[in-house]
C-alpha cells in the first residue's frame, strides 16, 4: 500500500508517541501518586487529618484540572524552555502532558485510595501501625488494581493529547496526520495514523485491564 | 485489667450534641471474659474504641494495664496498640493479603525478624485451626473462618486485652458458638483478658463472666453474669434477659390454676442447688402434695440454673411450713399466689 519511506515515517511516529506518553506518564505517577495520597490522607477523620494542606492541594488540583490542555501547553512554554532549552519537538511535548497528567493522577489515586474500607485501616491503626506503615501496607496494596486501571485511564488519556502536541510540533501520531493527512491531504496516512492510534488504546486498555484484574484478590 | 473512670465521650455536629458514653466507670479484672450488652446506638461501639484510642474521649480516664491511655504521646500510644488485640464484627482483613500474612502483618507492624513470623505465624494457624488455609485469600474464606483470621492476627503480639466488638454478630449461631468456643479456650489457656461487646444476649451467657448493660451511654446494670441473668434490678436488663431465658411464666398457666387450691411458687435453682432432689425432700418432711406445672433448666457459662413453678396443697399450716423451708435453702422463691 505505502512505499517503505511513508512506513518508516508511521512507525518512527508511533515510537515518538509511546516515548512521549511512557515517559509522561511515569513521571505524572511519581509526582501525582504522593500529592494523591497526601490528598486522601490529610482528609478529615484520616492518618494524617490537616484541613490547611487538604484544601491547598485540593484548591491547586482542582485549578489544574480545569485549564483546557491547549492552553496549558501554550501557557507554560517558558517553563518548558527553561527545563529542556527548547519548547518544540518531542522532549519538549512531554512537559506539557506531564504537567497536565499530575493533577489527572492526584485524583485518580484519590479516588482509589478512597475505595479502601474504612475498617481495614482502622485494624492496622488499633494493631499500632504508623501513618507510613499503614500508606505503604495497607492503602498502596488494598487499592492496587484500581492504581493500575488509574495508570491505563492516564496513558490512555495522554496519547489523545500527544496527538495534540503533535500537531503543535511534538513529533508523534498527532504530527505525522497534521502533515501529511491535512496539509498535504494524504487521507491514507491519516487513516494509517488513526487505526494505529486505535489499536494502541485498545492494546493498552486490554494490557491494562488484564494486570488490574490479576492483581484483584477480591 | 481495664479501669474506665467517668468517660464521657460527645459527638457533635457543629449545633447538636450528642453523648455517645455519659460517665461510664467500670473495672475490669484480669483473666476474665466480661461482657457489655445493648442495643444498637447505645454506645457500645464508642467505649471500646475509647478504650484503644481510635476514639477520643472529652473527659474521664481509661487505664489499661495500669497505663492511662488518655495521656500517651503518638510514639507511646502505637506501642501501647500493640498490646491491645482487637477484633471486629466485619473481620477486617487485608483483602491483598493471604491469611498468612494478614497475620503477620501485626508482626511486620512491630519488626520482628522475618523467621520468627514464620514460626509464630504457623503457631497461631494451628491455634486457631486454619492451618491449611495459609495461602487462601480472605476472600476464599467462610466467614467464621475470617473470624478465626481475625483472631489469629489480634494475638500475634502476644496482647494481654483483647477487645471484642460485635465479632459474632455477621455469623450464624453455630458458627458464633464455635468462634465463642475458640474465645474461650484461648481465655483458659493464655489468661487473655477478654472484652467482648455484643446486642446478643446468649453471647453474654454462653462466656461471659460478668456483663454490664449499657442504655443510651450508661451503664445501666453490672454484675455477674448469672446475677443479672436470674435477677435482673433494671428494666433494659429484664428486657434483655427476657427474650433469652424465659423467666416469665405462660400465662394460660396462671390463669388454669388460678383458682385452684393450694399455693402457687416459682423456684429458681442456681448452680450446685439445681442439682439437690428440693422437691422431694419437701414431701417427706411435710404433709403436702407438690404439683409441677412448669420448669426448665438454662446455662450460664458453666452454671445450670433452673426454674420452676409448683403448686403446693394441703392445709394451710403445712403450706405455710413447707414454704419457710424452701425459703431457708439455697434458692430464689417467689409466691405467685398465697393459699
Ligand atoms: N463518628 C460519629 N459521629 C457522630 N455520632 C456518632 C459517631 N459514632 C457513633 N455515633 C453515635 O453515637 C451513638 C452510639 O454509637 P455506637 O456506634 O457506639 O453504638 P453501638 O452501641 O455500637 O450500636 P450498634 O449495635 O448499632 O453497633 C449512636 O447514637 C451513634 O449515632
Ligand atoms: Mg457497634
Amino acid at each position: 500500500m505505502f512505499n517503505p519511506m511513508v512506513w518508516r515515517l508511521i512507525w518512527q511516529a508511533a515510537g515518538e508517541t509511546l516515548y512521549m506518553v511512557g515517559v509522561a506518564v511515569v513521571l505524572a505517577e511519581v509526582v501525582g501518586l504522593p500529592l494523591g495520597i497526601i490528598l486522601v490522607t490529610t482528609e478529615r477523620g484520616h492518618i494524617l487529618e490537616n484541613p490547611l494542606v487538604n484544601r491547598v492541594l485540593a484548591t491547586i488540583i482542582n485549578i489544574g484540572r480545569s485549564i483546557p490542555f491547549i492552553i496549558l501547553m501554550v501557557a507554560i512554554i517558558p517553563f518548558t524552555r527553561a527545563l529542556v532549552g527548547t519548547s518544540i519537538g518531542t522532549t519538549a511535548a512531554m512537559v506539557p502532558l506531564t504537567v497536565a497528567a499530575i493533577p489527572f493522577v492526584a485524583r485518580l489515586v484519590e479516588t482509589a485510595l478512597k475505595e479502601v474500607d474504612g475498617g481495614v485501616v482502622e485494624a492496622a491503626l488499633a494493631l499500632g501501625a504508623s501513618p507510613f506503615q499503614i500508606i505503604w501496607k495497607v492503602l498502596i496494596p488494598e487499592a492496587l488494581p484500581s492504581l493500575v486501571s488509574g495508570v491505563t485511564i492516564t496513558a490512555v488519556n495522554l496519547i489523545g493529547y500527544s496527538a495534540m502536541a503533535g500537531a503543535v510540533g511534538g513529533g508523534g501520531l498527532g504530527d505525522l496526520a497534521v502533515r501529511y493527512g491535512y496539509q498535504r491531504f494524504r487521507t491514507d496516512i491519516m487513516l494509517a495514523t488513526v487505526i494505529i492510534l486505535i489499536v494502541l488504546v485498545q492494546a493498552m486498555q486490554s494490557l491494562g485491564d488484564w494486570a488490574s484484574r490479576s492483581l484483584s484478590k477480591k | 485489667m481495664i479501669e474506665i473512670h467517668h468517660l464521657t465521650k460527645i459527638y457533635s455536629d457543629g449545633q447538636r450534641e450528642l453523648r455517645a458514653l455519659d460517665d461510664v466507670s467500670l473495672q475490669i479484672k484480669p483473666g476474665e471474659i466480661f461482657g457489655i450488652i445493648g442495643l444498637s446506638g447505645a454506645g457500645k461501639s464508642t467505649l471500646v474504641r475509647c478504650i484503644n484510642m481510635l476514639e477520643r474521649p472529652q473527659a474521664g480516664q481509661v487505664l489499661v494495664n495500669g497505663v492511662e491511655m488518655t495521656a500517651l504521646s503518638k510514639g507511646d500510644l502505637r506501642t501501647a496498640r500493640q498490646k491491645i488485640g482487637m477484633i471486629f464484627q466485619h473481620f477486617n482483613l487485608l483483602s491483598s493479603r493471604t491469611v498468612f500474612r494478614n497475620v503477620a502483618f501485626p508482626l511486620e507492624i512491630t519488626g520482628v525478624p522475618k523467621a520468627e513470623i514464620k514460626e509464630r505465624v504457623d503457631e497461631l494457624l494451628r491455634l486457631v485451626g486454619l492451618e491449611d488455609k495459609a495461602d487462601s485469600y480472605p476472600a476464599q474464606l467462610s466467614g467464621g473462618q475470617k473470624q478465626r483470621v481475625g483472631i489469629a492476627r489480634a494475638l500475634a503480639n502476644r496482647p494481654e486485652v483483647l477487645l471484642c466488638d460485635e465479632a459474632t454478630s455477621a455469623l450464624d449461631p453455630e458458627t458464633t458458638t464455635a468462634v465463642l468456643e475458640l474465645l474461650q479456650d484461648i481465655n483458659r489457656k493464655m489468661g487473655l483478658t477478654i472484652l467482648l461487646i455484643t446486642h446478643e444476649m446468649p453471647v453474654i451467657q454462653q462466656i461471659c463472666d460478668r456483663v454490664a448493660v449499657i442504655e443510651d451511654g450508661r451503664i445501666v446494670e453490672c454484675g455477674p453474669v448469672l446475677e443479672v441473668f436470674t435477677r435482673p434490678k433494671t428494666e433494659p436488663a429484664r428486657r434483655l434477659v427476657r427474650g433469652v431465658i424465659d423467666i416469665e411464666i405462660p400465662s394460660e398457666l396462671l390463669e388454669q390454676h388460678a383458682n385452684g387450691d393450694g399455693s402457687l411458687l416459682k423456684i429458681s435453682f442456681i448452680g450446685a442447688s439445681a442439682g439437690r432432689p428440693i422437691m422431694g425432700d419437701l414431701m417427706q418432711r411435710f404433709p403436702v402434695m407438690v404439683n409441677i406445672l412448669f420448669g426448665r433448666i438454662d446455662h450460664v457459662k458453666d452454671t445450670p440454673f433452673g426454674t420452676l413453678v409448683v403448686q403446693l396443697s394441703g392445709e394451710a399450716q403445712a403450706i405455710a411450713e413447707a414454704t419457710q423451708f424452701l425459703a431457708g435453702q439455697d434458692l430464689h422463691l417467689e409466691v405467685l399466689r398465697d393459699v
